[in-house]
């Protein structure tokens, strides 16, 4: 009988310790959590530091994705209306987001680097037309010192896709 | 099969060893073939099967051995074993260029062949730019295929060494160059001279520097222009059509058929959702099916950049009713009910005009409802003949590519290359086999270079032409005319007909330069008569073919309907005016005058046509990519098509528009399923019976092979999985005797003053089914009038200058062309460019 109140005394024990120690959850969403560094959450497209987009629109990402939640349409750039370097830049990118299983294929798939699973995660609509995610929704904001697209570009100093992967001067 | 190979089984073969198999081929083949009948891929970049070797890019080097002969006694060499000896050459040999030989060893898989192929692959990769993901052809590509099959794998090369070259170097409105990826194989070039003798392109410098330029102006001038994108082994041309359209695997490929002209080229329609579109199902381009019978391989530009029209803007989606002299939009009940209380109280007064792009069903399905109205079911065409070729057409079994030595093909009156480019391409092939071609059109065309007799006369003779062949087999009619008798003067006419009347075959195509509904009667009727008398009729490889101006006027004609030289008293006459897929009234101010007269006018079409502006009723058809049906070609062949992209709401397809308004009449006529239609068709015509959906869908392997990513690409547009079609029989096979019969030439009288203008056709006319064609305006003919030099000094213009002309009482500023080869006194008016003319007709041409 003894031995039970000691059970019970340590139970409490364990509570009162919990209840007035420091708490570990968060107060989400006041509050957030940083995540892991290897945490895939909502895509990003990329840019360059001089703005230009990295996506070359070659659909090798819808190509990879098994849930098939991809939609990558093409078009051509030109120096007056230059998205991306290249010729050839995405003109319609939209991801299902309920399609989406976050699997990261299209990271590895990505040969420009361009799309990147990022730390979002809060990712919630009431809509099913509302889950799909457009180009201007996932595309990153243009970083300091870089200029939106599409830009005016001089001839022939952007005419290449890939060898371009380095951020151009 | 349609190779030489197979045509003639009592050639001796030649049986060679390839990596253990044995096989035996025609001689004069070259090792690759071989080896892809023995069912072993040997790569290539610059051999086509359908063009001479050249041995440029090295690609199929393999080692070739052959039986040792003893140099004194001339005895083969054995082994120990009795085995002949074989001796390999010191080097690798392309096997591209090897003619196979008895005995002969081929080993393409050895360590020293596979070494060879690193070797050859990691040089052309050096100046190749890996832009693999932009690059249009990834993905169908057959120096990614072989660098993935054969490469070494690694590359040794620098990456920052690589060769940097123009990207971005139009050739043309419709075709683009990239120089980085060009590894210098020379299809495309070789393709323009030997195939379609179009030589437009060539190689510029060397080495390195080499690049593809243009001579034409305006730059790649050519029908066939898109054909050198598909048989690119890299990404190095493109279609302005496709430029980053989508990516190859994204597309959906449907079987269909081309309805442009009576060749009725099958074609893959490569669809796919589009955000332009809205998100809709659309097509993204048009490429080549391969059937050996029709197309072979290939497609000339019309056909594969004019097809917008199926998904315009203007196309209509609503019934269209005509109220306070306004069309409005309705309900398909409301204009059903009004079209029906119409038929119902025509009382035989319903006249049906169809134009030539429906499908049989269609056809079949007016033709009831015509006859149970008792009214006239007509075929908007200016040419005659379609009873002639259903009974001596092509026989069955028959294909240009038999045609060789020993066979003649007459072309008349026809300009080929524009009419229908595709049977010109393979006249002009079968003339290279040693056919003789006889040619006799008024001017020169495309075909004359290739023919081995041309044949002049004067516009409106060209039935004349034919009946002096006939008399100079045998001169019994005193009675001809005075153009029979001066043509007969001509010896080399008389040698023609004799070389007509000895050949094995004789294929003969009439066309429509010059000529109006009478005058084609009367040419399809003589030509008729000259194979009838030369006994070339009911065998494969002999008979007629019409060039008809539309793709299936020869299932219109099978299915009773027919052109009319009244057409437009008919119409002016008639009670109900039912117009399905033709707009008179946009073709010919005296058309569309008598539509505007005709009681009650129904029309149905795809966009708002002027004569769909006319109608009292306006009912949305469907265009052949939302539906399916089946075609029938100028030689005879039912080919099936299927639904590429779903139907716009609110349009449905002809046939079953048609068996609508045929229950006013308390008709009952099939309305849902195409193959039911079919099926009555078969039970009704002589020609069709047997046949049904399933038999137009079978498919024989057919060679060359294709397919496998060696030879032309990795895509899967050129497989034909879904039907060669079926080649109809002519009457006179069904051992109906044809008759001869004789018709006194129809002729033309020369104009008594001003010029005679004569119609003609030209590929990039301005018809409905055209214009929408964005990428194709540029090169879509001016309104033009074609003069012979000296008339045009007389009447002092220039080429380029505008002329007005006077024509059927319509006054038109034009652009003058110069031809010095046209008969003098003559003008040529092409057709379908907003200028009327439908038959030869005096002109008033002023400066």
């Amino acid at each position: 009988m003894l031995r039970g109140m000691f059970e019970i005394l340590r139970g409490m024990f364990i509570t009162a310790r919990e209840a007035f120690g420091k708490p570990i959850t968060v107060q989400y969403p006041e509050q957030k959590r940083p995540v892991r560094e290897r945490f895939k959450g909502r895509h990003e497209l990329k840019r360059y530091d001089n703005g230009l987009e990295k996506c070359i629109g070659c659909s090798l990402c819808a190509a990879a994705c098994p849930a098939d939640a991809i939609f990558v349409e093409a078009s051509e750039n030109t120096d007056a209306k230059r998205f991306s370097p290249g010729e050839r830049y995405a003109s319609t990118y939209e991801i299902n987001m309920l399609r989406c299983i976050f699997c990261g294929y299209c990271e590895d798939a990505c040969p420009t680097e361009a799309i990147v699973l990022g730390d979002n995660f809060e990712l919630s609509f009431t809509d099913r037309s509302q889950s799909i995610y457009t180009r201007e929704m996932l595309l990153d904001p243009v970083p300091a010192g870089g200029k939106p697209t599409p830009q005016q570009t001089e001839p022939g100093l952007f005419d290449r896709s890939i060898p371009m992967m380095e951020n151009p001067k | 099969m349609t190779e030489a190979v197979v045509a003639q089984p009592e050639t001796e073969l030649v049986t060679l060893t390839v990596d253990d198999r044995t096989v035996s081929v025609a001689p004069g083949t070259y090792v690759v073939d071989a080896a892809k009948r023995a069912g072993i891929d040997i790569p290539v970049f610059c051999y086509h099967p359908k063009m001479e070797p050249v041995g440029m890019c090295r690609m199929c080097l393999v080692e070739v051995g052959r039986p040792a002969v003893d140099r004194a006694s001339g005895q083969p060499i054995l082994e120990a074993d009795g085995k002949p000896q074989i001796q390999f050459a010191p080097k690798l040999d392309t096997g591209c260029t090897v003619v196979v030989s008895e005995g002969m060893v081929i080993r393409g898989y050895t360590d020293k062949v596979k070494e060879a192929r690193d070797e050859v692959l990691e040089f052309l990769l050096t100046s190749h730019p890996l832009d693999c993901p932009i690059c249009d052809k990834g993905g169908e590509c057959p120096l990614q295929n072989l660098t993935m099959n054969f490469g070494p794998g690694k590359t040794r090369y620098i990456y920052d060494e690589k060769i940097r070259l123009d990207k971005h170097v139009p050739l043309g409105d419709l075709i683009f160059l990239d120089r980085e990826r060009c590894i210098q194989c020379a299809r495309c070039t070789r393709f323009q001279s030997e195939v379609v003798d179009d030589p437009v392109i060539g190689f510029s410098e060397r080495g390195r520097e080499l690049e593809i330029v243009t001579f034409s102006d305006p730059g790649f001038d050519s029908y066939w222009s898109g054909n050198t994108t598909d048989i690119c082994p890299v990404g190095a041309l493109t279609t302005a059509d496709f430029r980053f359209g989508a990516r190859p695997w994204e597309l959906k490929p449907v079987a269909s058929i081309c309805t442009h002209c009576p060749v009725n080229c099958n074609t893959t329609l490569n669809t796919r959702r589009e955000a332009a579109a809205g998100g809709k199902q659309v097509v993204k381009r048009v490429m080549p099916r391969q059937n050996e019978w029709v197309n072979e391989i290939w497609l000339c530009d019309k056909g594969r950049f004019a097809y917008q029209y199926t998904e315009a803007a203007n196309r209509i989606t609503q019934p269209m009713l005509r109220k306070d002299n306004k069309l409005v939009p309705a309900t398909w009940d409301e204009a059903l009910v009004a079209v029906n209380a119409k038929v119902k109280t025509a009382g035989g007064k319903m006249v049906t005009l169809a134009g030539g792009r429906l499908t049989n069903e269609d056809y079949f399905n007016i033709k009831k409802l015509s006859d149970a109205a008792k009214g006239q079911s007509l075929l908007h065409s200016g040419i005659a003949g379609g009873d002639m070729v259903a009974s001596v057409g092509l026989g069955q079994g028959s294909n240009l590519t038999d045609l060789g030595s020993g066979s003649a093909i007459l072309v008349i009156a026809s300009d080929l290359e524009e009419e229908a480019p595709l049977w010109w391409l393979r006249v002009k092939q079968a003339a290279e086999r040693g056919a003789t071609l006889i040619v006799a059109n008024p001017r020169r065309t495309k075909l004359d270079p290739h023919a081995a007799r041309v044949l002049r006369y004067n516009y409106g003779e060209e039935a004349a032409l034919v009946h002096a062949m006939l008399d100079s087999f045998s001169p019994k009619r005193p009675d001809q005319p005075e153009s029979v008798k001066r043509l007969l003067r001509d010896d080399a006419l008389k040698a023609a007909a004799q070389e007509i009347s000895g050949a094995e075959n004789l294929v003969v195509f009439y066309g429509s330069e010059g000529t109006d509904l009478a005058t084609s009667h009367s040419l399809a009727s003589a030509c008729a008569n000259l194979l009838i008398a030369t006994g070339h009729t009911g065998r494969p490889n002999n008979g007629l073919v019409a060039v008809w101006d539309k793709g299936n006027a020869q299932g219109a004609w099978d299915a009773g309907l027919r052109p009319s030289e009244s057409l437009a008293t008919q119409m002016e006459d008639a009670a109900v005016l039912y117009i399905v897929g033709a707009d008179p009234a946009g073709d010919d101010p005296q058309l569309a005058a008598a539509v505007d007269g005709a009681q009650f006018v129904v029309v149905q079409e795809l966009a708002l046509t002027k004569t769909a502006l006319a109608a009292d009723v306006v009912l949305p058809a469907q265009a052949f990519t939302e539906r399916e049906g089946s075609y029938t070609s100028g030689e005879r062949r039912v080919q099936r098509f299927y639904p590429a992209v779903p139907a716009l709401d609110g349009t449905r397809p002809d046939f079953a528009i048609t068996a609508h308004i045929a229950n006013a009449l308390g008709l009952k006529l099939e309305d849902k399923l195409p193959p039911k239609i079919f099926a009555q068709i078969a039970a009704g015509d002589e020609a069709y019976r047997g046949l049904d959906y399933g038999k137009l869908s079978e498919v024989v392997e057919q060679w060359p092979i294709i397919g496998r990513a060696d030879v032309y690409y990795g895509g899967t547009t050129y497989d034909n999985s879904q039907g060669l079609g079926v080649q109809l029989s002519s009457a006179s096979e069904r051992g109906q005797s044809p008759v001869l019969s004789f018709e006194s030439p129809k002729e033309t009288e020369p104009a008594k003053d001003g010029l005679l203008a004569v119609p003609v056709t030209r590929l990039y006319d301005r018809g409905n089914t055209v214009v929408p064609s964005k990428l194709l305006t540029d090169r879509l003919e001016a309104p033009q009038v074609v003069l012979h030099p000296e008339d045009a000094e007389k009447l002092g213009l220039e080429m380029g200058k505008p002329a007005k002309i006077t024509l059927n009482g319509q006054q038109a500023t034009v652009t003058t062309h110069i031809d010095n080869s046209l008969p003098k006194g003559t003008a040529l008016i092409p057709r379908s460019l907003g200028l009327p003319i439908n038959g030869p007709v005096e002109l008033k041409v002023t400066a």
